[in-house]
């Protein structure tokens, strides 16, 4: 068994006991215990400069986008857009009609695989995806192969999580139509190389849908960079609230695409006869937005470019390279997914213990994790486990949290032994 | 080295490490596949009933899962091991309420003995079906259900 003082830490690059005071969750008990939450993969807590930017909003300022001429919607439509200026900002895209709001990266995917996939995705063409991506990037993609006649592709991951890019060459031809993958897998915390994936994709003429769930809350994006034609991601897991997310689509793309969903403000004139659309964003934003959602969502932006991306990376990516060293020092405990660039996730798993009781013993000392197949159940076959538990940091997570779960874990081994 | 809840107790941690009537059945006269797809528990449960006198004489248990879901089975097949099949399924009826939370064991009469160890898991929705799967594949068994049963 390691000792943890045996472990340097690294100085923080960030106050973090200063940023813990932002975020009122972090000091409460579950069971009389202090709450160490480590599944900010799944969802991420608030900070007062959320919550009261949106309890304000409610409060004083809401009325509906895009709609009347008044001043309460007026106001209202121009705070929208200056949020929507703040996510393309945020993303390094080149202008803020760029940015699409949906309810997360789950709507961005199934948006553009129905509209951009349904017009260009036809009988023998291929699309690929990875063998670590989330359900969200994969069933999409199946239904659309599926029902197109079209070729679904995989690419292979290596034992170490990072996947297999001489595959990925290979499965590249002229009819393949697109290519999605995640930027950072919510399962192993792999790091993808993006910007060659994307690189080699154009070279074939195929567009790219970069799944940033994982990676937009943890480092800095920049899509103009990466050349992708799309970028979803999903407020929630970056400190906004719930229901709110989207994705960066280049224009010249979605200027080709159909609507997904039809009805209210997607359109540019309607008669009995005939509709004509939007263009995009408007296109793809049919009916009334969560706007209280996407006000938080600006706040949430500025919360943590106010700390500043690079940071949050470092600040993180200590935590994980502690993380790793205090874990693997414990007897019985595999790490899955060992990339060489990884994000702060450490998938874990115990000869001794099944993931979900690991999940409800650790819950007793009020240590928070999520266990299961994480979405990723093709993931996890080949990988040949059930189900891991999952730690995903975020800035806000201290060293001593993972002193406090690697204990936790050498008590379920002992109790299980 | 204890957990305040009573779900992880000695006699759970000793049925998971040493499960009791874990094989298969030759002679079975009932069988029936139990899954969990959350959990990925995978359980079969096989009875040998005695129909002329309605008799559970034996039961016996294959198969995968968490800590919880194989205590469970274990404790379920000695517990019912003799029962009448009516006090079988009188048992399921008051494990799968009070595992729901809608039964007290200890303010009314029951005939869970051990098995109120399970009370715990209340506290955990989630995981109640990991407590439960091994009544539903045992009342499925009992009710020829060849297609399996799901807790989904």
């Amino acid at each position: 068994m390691g000792d943890a003082k045996t472990i340097s830490i690294e100085k923080p690059c960030i106050d973090v006991d200063k940023i813990r005071a932002d975020f009122p969750v972090l000091s409460k008990e579950i069971g009389g215990k202090p709450l160490i939450y480590l599944d900010n993969g799944a969802t991420t807590q608030k900070p007062w400069q959320v919550i009261n930017r949106v309890s304000q909003f409610d409060s004083e300022e809401y009325g509906t986008v895009r709609r009347g001429s008044y001043r309460l919607c007026e106001n209202s439509t121009r705070l929208y857009e200056e949020a929507r200026q703040k996510v393309a900002d945020f993303l390094g895209a080149p202008t803020r009609q760029e940015i699409v709001f949906t309810s997360g990266t789950t709507q961005a995917i199934n948006l553009v695989a129905h509209s951009f996939g349904r017009k260009f995705v036809n009988a023998g063409d291929e699309v690929i995806i990875s063998n670590i991506e989330h359900h969200a990037n994969t069933v999409p993609w199946q239904v659309l192969c599926e029902e197109k006649g079209a070729t679904l592709k995989v690419i292979p991951v290596a034992d170490n999580g990072e996947l297999v890019m001489e595959e990925y060459d290979k499965l590249l031809t002229d009819k393949t139509r697109i290519v999605a993958v995640n930027h950072v897998s919510n399962a192993l915390g792999t790091i993808n190389p993006i910007k060659e994936i994307t690189r080699k994709a154009h070279s074939v003429g195929a567009k790219v849908l970069v799944d940033g769930a994982q990676s937009a809350p943890h480092m800095k994006v920049d899509v103009k960079d990466i050349d992708c034609d799309f970028y979803t991601f999903s407020g929630h897991k970056m400190y906004a609230p719930s229901g709110i997310g989207g994705m960066f689509g280049k224009m010249e793309v979605m200027e080709t695409m159909p609507p997904y969903v039809t009805g209210g403000d997607m359109i540019m004139q309607v008669t009995l006869g005939k509709t004509t659309y939007a263009k995009p964003p408007a296109r793809f934003e049919a009916g009334t937005p969560p706007i209280s959602q996407v006000i938080g969502l600006g706040a949430a932006i500025d919360y943590i470019g106010g700390i500043g991306m690079d940071k949050i990376f470092e600040y993180e990516k200590s935590l994980l390279n502690y993380g790793t060293r205090l874990l693997s020092d414990i007897d019985g405990l595999r790490i899955i997914g060992n990339a060489k660039e990884k994000a702060a996730l450490l998938s874990i798993y115990l000869e001794s213990a099944h993931p979900h009781d690991i999940i409800t013993m650790l819950d007793q000392d009020g240590i928070a994790l999520r266990g299961g197949h994480h979405c990723a159940q093709p993931t996890m076959i080949r990988f040949g486990v059930p189900a891991t538990a999952r730690a995903s940091m975020a800035f806000y997570n201290k060293y001593e949290e993972l002193d406090a779960l690697a204990e936790g874990l050498k008590k379920i081994i002992k109790f299980f032994s | 080295m204890s957990y305040d809840n009573e779900l992880y107790q000695q006699v759970i941690l000793d049925h998971n490490r040493k499960p009791r009537n874990f094989h298969e059945m030759e002679n079975a006269t009932h069988c029936c596949h139990g899954v969990n797809p959350l959990c990925g528990d995978d359980i079969t449960v096989y009875l040998k009933v005695d129909e002329a006198e309605e008799v559970v004489e034996d039961v016996s248990f294959t198969g995968s899962g968490c800590a919880i879901s194989k205590a469970s089975t274990s404790l379920m097949t000695n517990h019912l091991k003799g029962k009448k099949i009516d006090e079988c399924r009188v048992v399921f009826d008051e494990f799968h309420k009070m595992v729901l939370g809608e039964f007290e064991p200890e303010k009314q009469e029951h005939h869970l003995g051990k098995l109120t160890l399970f009370q715990g898991i209340r506290e955990y929705p989630s995981r109640t079906k990991c407590a439960s799967l091994a009544w539903h594949t045992m009342v499925g068994a009992l009710d020829k259900k060849t297609e399996g049963v799901s807790t989904e």
